[in-house]
C-alpha cells in the first residue's frame, strides 16, 4: 500500500530521517515508534506530504506521491493537537473533507450521520469543539479523518493528550475501529505500550533509522539492538565473551565472571565478544533449585514492590548484577526478601544476542 | 481599577461629546461668537445634498482605502506572523517605524515624492518610462496613496495579531481533507483571523472618513472630505455650532454602524 524507498530528508545540517525503506501493507496497523527526534514524525509529515523528501521517493498505492501536495493525496491524518477547526461545528468539521471533494450535500449527510453512529458522537452533532471534553475532540478529530475515506489514515500521537484511564479505553476502541473499516493504519507514539497493545508490526526509530521492523513479540522476544531491547520493555544487557562451542550451544562469560549456555544461532561467528539481551521476567526466581539449562546461585541485593510485581535486582557469586521481576504472588508464597540467597533459571532461548548499534 | 477608568472617560470623552452636543444646538452671531440659545437650524443644514455628498463621498474615500489596505495588509502581516519570532519582531519594528516621525512631515514627503518634478516623475522620465511627467499630486488618487500608506500600519498590526495566534496545524488539516490554497484561505484562514481583519476595518475606515490633513495637502482642497468641512467650520467659517452638528451626525452614523456590526458579528459566531 505504501513503499517508502530509501528516504532521507534533512533540514539544514540535520538529518531528521536517514536512508530509510518501508512497506506498508494493505489493511495493515503500523506503528512508528521511537523516543522525541527519532524522526517518526516527520516520516509521517512525509507520508502526509507536509514535508517533502530531500532523498528517496514514496509511493501509495500504485501513484508516486513524492512531491504530491497534500491535498491532492488520498490519506488523511488525526493530528497530535486534534486541529480541529474552532469555528466549525462537529458536523462542519466532520463533513469538511466531503465538502471539499464536492460530495453532494445529502451524501454529506448521510456519510457523517454514520460515521458519528460509529464514533459514537450522537447528539454532539451541533456542538463547537470547545464544548466538547478532550476523548470527544479526540472522536470527531477521528471521524473527521475517516469519513472521506482515505487510501491510508496516518495518526501522529493521537492519544498522548488523553488521561491514562481514557487513553487505554481510546486504545481499544481505536483497534476496534481499525478492524471494522479495514483500513490501513500508520500510527506514531513514543509509548511502546501503546504500540505493543495496537499495532499488527512496528517499525522502531532511532536517530533517524529503522533498528527494527517486526509483530509486537518478534520485537519484544528477539530485539535486533541494544536500543530496541532496552527501548521496548526492559532488558538486562550484558557483555559476554564465547568461551567454549559444544555443537548448536555454547558457553559464554559474562562481565563480572558467570558464565551461562546460549544457543548458537544468532550467535556472530567470531569469538570476539557480543552483547545480550535478557528480559527481567525470563529470570526465574526461586528458592528451591530451578530445571532449566542455566542455573545459578544469587543474593537479593533489592527488593522493590511494584504492585502486581516484585522487582529484584540479583548478585551473583561472581558479581554479575540482573534485574529480574517476579509476579508479587510467587515472591510472597516463597517469601523472597532483600538479603536472601536463591536459585535463579535461565533458559538458551531466552539469551538474546542484540547489536550494540 | 474600574473607577479612574471611568473617570478617565468622563473627563476626555463624555464631558467633550455633551460640549459638542450643546454646541450643535445653538447659533452664531456676526463675529462667529457661539449664541445660547436653541436651534434646529444646524441639524437641518447638515442634511442639506451638498455636504450627504461629501459625506458620501467621504465614505466612499475611506471604503477604498479600507479595501487597499486588507488587500496589501493582509499579505504583509500574514508573512510576518510566518516567519521566526526573532525575524518577526525584526519586521513588526519596520512595520511601526513611521510613527517615529511626524504624521505631517510623513505626508509631506509623500508630496515631494508625487509632484510633477518630484522623485517618481524624475526616475520615471530618468529611465525613459514616460515623456512627460504623470500629474498624481493633487487628484484623487494622490488623496488616496496618503490614506492608505496613513492607515496601513493600523491594518496590518491587528490583522498580524490574529494572524500569529492561528496554529499552523489547522492550515494543515484543511489541506490535509482536500482544501487547496483558496479553499483553506476561504474556509478555515479568514473566519480565523477575521477578528483582526474587522478590528483593522474598524481603525481604518472610521479615521480615515474625517481625516482632513492628506486632503488638504495631497488633494490640493480639490476633493474636500467630510473632515475637511468639519475642520472648515471651525477654523475658517467659524461657525462652531454647525461644525458641532455635523460632527455630532457623523459620530452617531458611526456607532449606530457599529452596533449593527456587532451584532451580526456576534449572530455568526454562536
Amino acid at each position: 500500500m505504501i513503499a517508502i524507498e530509501n528516504v532521507t530528508k534533512r533540514f539544514g545540517s540535520f538529518t531528521a530521517v536517514d536512508n530509510v525503506s518501508l512497506h506498508v501493507r494493505a489493511g495493515e496497523f503500523l506503528t512508528l515508534l521511537g523516543p522525541s527526534g527519532c524522526g517518526k514524525t516527520t516520516l509521517l509529515r512525509m507520508l502526509s506530504g507536509f514535508e517533502t523528501p530531500t532523498e528517496g521517493t514514496i509511493r501509495i498505492g500504485e501513484e508516486d506521491v513524492t512531491h504530491l501536495a497534500p491535498y491532492r493525496r488520498n490519506v488523511n491524518q488525526v493530528f497530535q493537537s486534534y486541529a480541529l477547526f474552532p469555528h466549525m461545528t462537529v458536523r462542519e468539521n466532520i463533513g469538511f473533507g466531503l465538502r471539499m471533494q464536492k460530495v453532494a450535500a445529502e451524501e454529506i449527510a448521510k456519510r457523517v450521520a454514520e460515521v458519528v453512529e460509529l464514533v459514537e458522537l450522537k447528539g454532539f452533532e451541533e456542538r463547537k469543539p470547545h464544548q466538547l471534553s478532550g476523548g470527544q475532540r479526540q472522536r470527531v478529530a477521528l471521524a473527521r479523518a475517516i469519513v472521506p475515506r482515505p487510501q491510508v489514515l496516518l495518526l501522529d500521537e493521537p492519544l498522548s493528550a488523553l488521561d491514562a484511564k481514557l487513553r487505554g479505553q481510546m486504545r481499544l476502541e481505536l483497534k476496534r475501529l481499525q478492524k471494522h473499516l479495514g483500513m490501513t493504519f500508520v500510527f506514531v507514539t513514543h509509548d511502546q505500550e501503546e504500540a505493543l497493545t495496537l499495532s499488527d508490526r512496528i517499525a522502531v526509530l532511532n536517530g533517524g533509522r529503522i533498528e527494527q521492523l517486526g509483530t509486537a513479540t518478534e520485537i519484544y522476544h528477539q530485539p535486533a539492538t541494544a536500543f530496541v531491547a532496552d527501548f521496548i520493555g526492559e532488558a538486562n544487557l550484558l557483555e559476554a565473551a564465547m568461551v567454549s562451542r559444544n555443537g548448536t550451544t555454547g558457553r559464554v562469560r559474562l562481565k563480572g565472571g558467570l558464565e551461562l549456555s546460549v544457543a548458537l544461532a544468532g550467535w556472530p561467528g567470531t569469538d570476539a565478544g557480543a552483547l545480550i539481551s535478557i528480559r527481567p521476567e525470563k529470570v526465574h526466581v526461586s528458592k528451591a533449585p530451578i530445571a532449566a539449562e542455566n542455573v545459578f546461585e544469587a543474593r537479593v541485593v533489592e527488593e522493590i514492590f511494584q504492585g502486581a510485581i516484585d522487582r529484584l535486582t540479583l548478585e551473583t557469586a561472581a558479581g554479575t548484577r540482573l534485574t529480574a521481576v517476579v509476579a508479587n504472588e510467587s515472591a510472597i508464597m516463597e517469601s523472597i526478601h532483600e538479603g536472601d540467597r536463591v536459585f535463579c533459571g535461565l533458559h538458551t532461548d531466552d539469551l538474546v544476542v542484540v547489536r550494540a548499534k | 481599577m474600574l473607577a479612574p477608568m471611568l473617570l478617565w472617560l468622563a473627563a476626555f470623552v463624555v464631558v467633550p461629546m455633551g460640549i459638542l452636543l450643546v454646541y450643535s444646538f445653538c447659533q452664531r452671531d456676526d463675529l462667529g461668537r457661539v449664541v445660547f440659545s436653541f436651534s434646529w437650524e444646524n441639524y437641518q443644514r447638515v442634511f442639506d445634498p451638498i455636504y450627504l455628498g461629501i459625506l458620501g463621498r467621504s465614505v466612499g474615500y475611506a471604503a477604498l482605502t479600507t479595501v487597499l489596505c486588507v488587500a496589501i495588509g493582509y499579505p504583509v502581516a500574514w508573512y510576518i506572523a510566518r516567519q521566526r519570532e526573532a525575524v518577526r519582531n525584526r519586521l513588526l519594528l519596520l512595520v511601526m517605524i513611521p510613527f517615529w516621525t511626524s504624521f505631517l512631515i510623513r505626508t509631506y514627503a509623500w508630496i515631494t515624492i508625487l509632484k510633477s518634478e518630484g522623485l517618481l516623475n524624475g526616475m520615471l522620465q530618468y529611465t525613459q518610462v514616460i515623456s512627460a511627467p504623470l500629474e498624481i499630486l493633487y487628484t484623487p488618487v494622490a488623496v488616496v496613496i496618503g490614506l492608505v500608506y496613513a492607515y496601513l500600519p493600523f491594518m496590518i498590526l491587528p490583522i498580524y495579531g490574529s494572524a500569529e495566534k492561528l496554529d499552523n496545524a489547522l492550515v494543515e488539516a484543511a489541506h490535509d481533507l482536500g482544501a487547496g490554497p483558496v479553499r483553506a484561505f476561504s474556509e478555515v484562514i479568514i473566519p480565523l483571523t477575521w477578528p483582526g481583519i474587522s478590528a483593522g476595518i474598524l481603525l481604518v475606515f472610521v479615521p480615515a472618513i474625517g481625516m482632513f490633513a492628506i486632503t488638504d495637502l495631497m488633494g490640493g482642497a480639490q476633493v474636500p472630505m467630510i473632515g475637511n468641512v468639519i475642520q472648515n467650520q471651525f477654523f475658517k467659517a467659524r461657525n462652531w455650532p454647525f461644525g458641532a452638528a455635523l460632527g455630532v451626525v457623523f459620530t452617531l452614523m458611526f456607532v449606530v454602524a457599529y452596533v449593527l456590526a456587532q451584532r451580526r458579528g456576534s449572530k455568526s459566531s454562536t
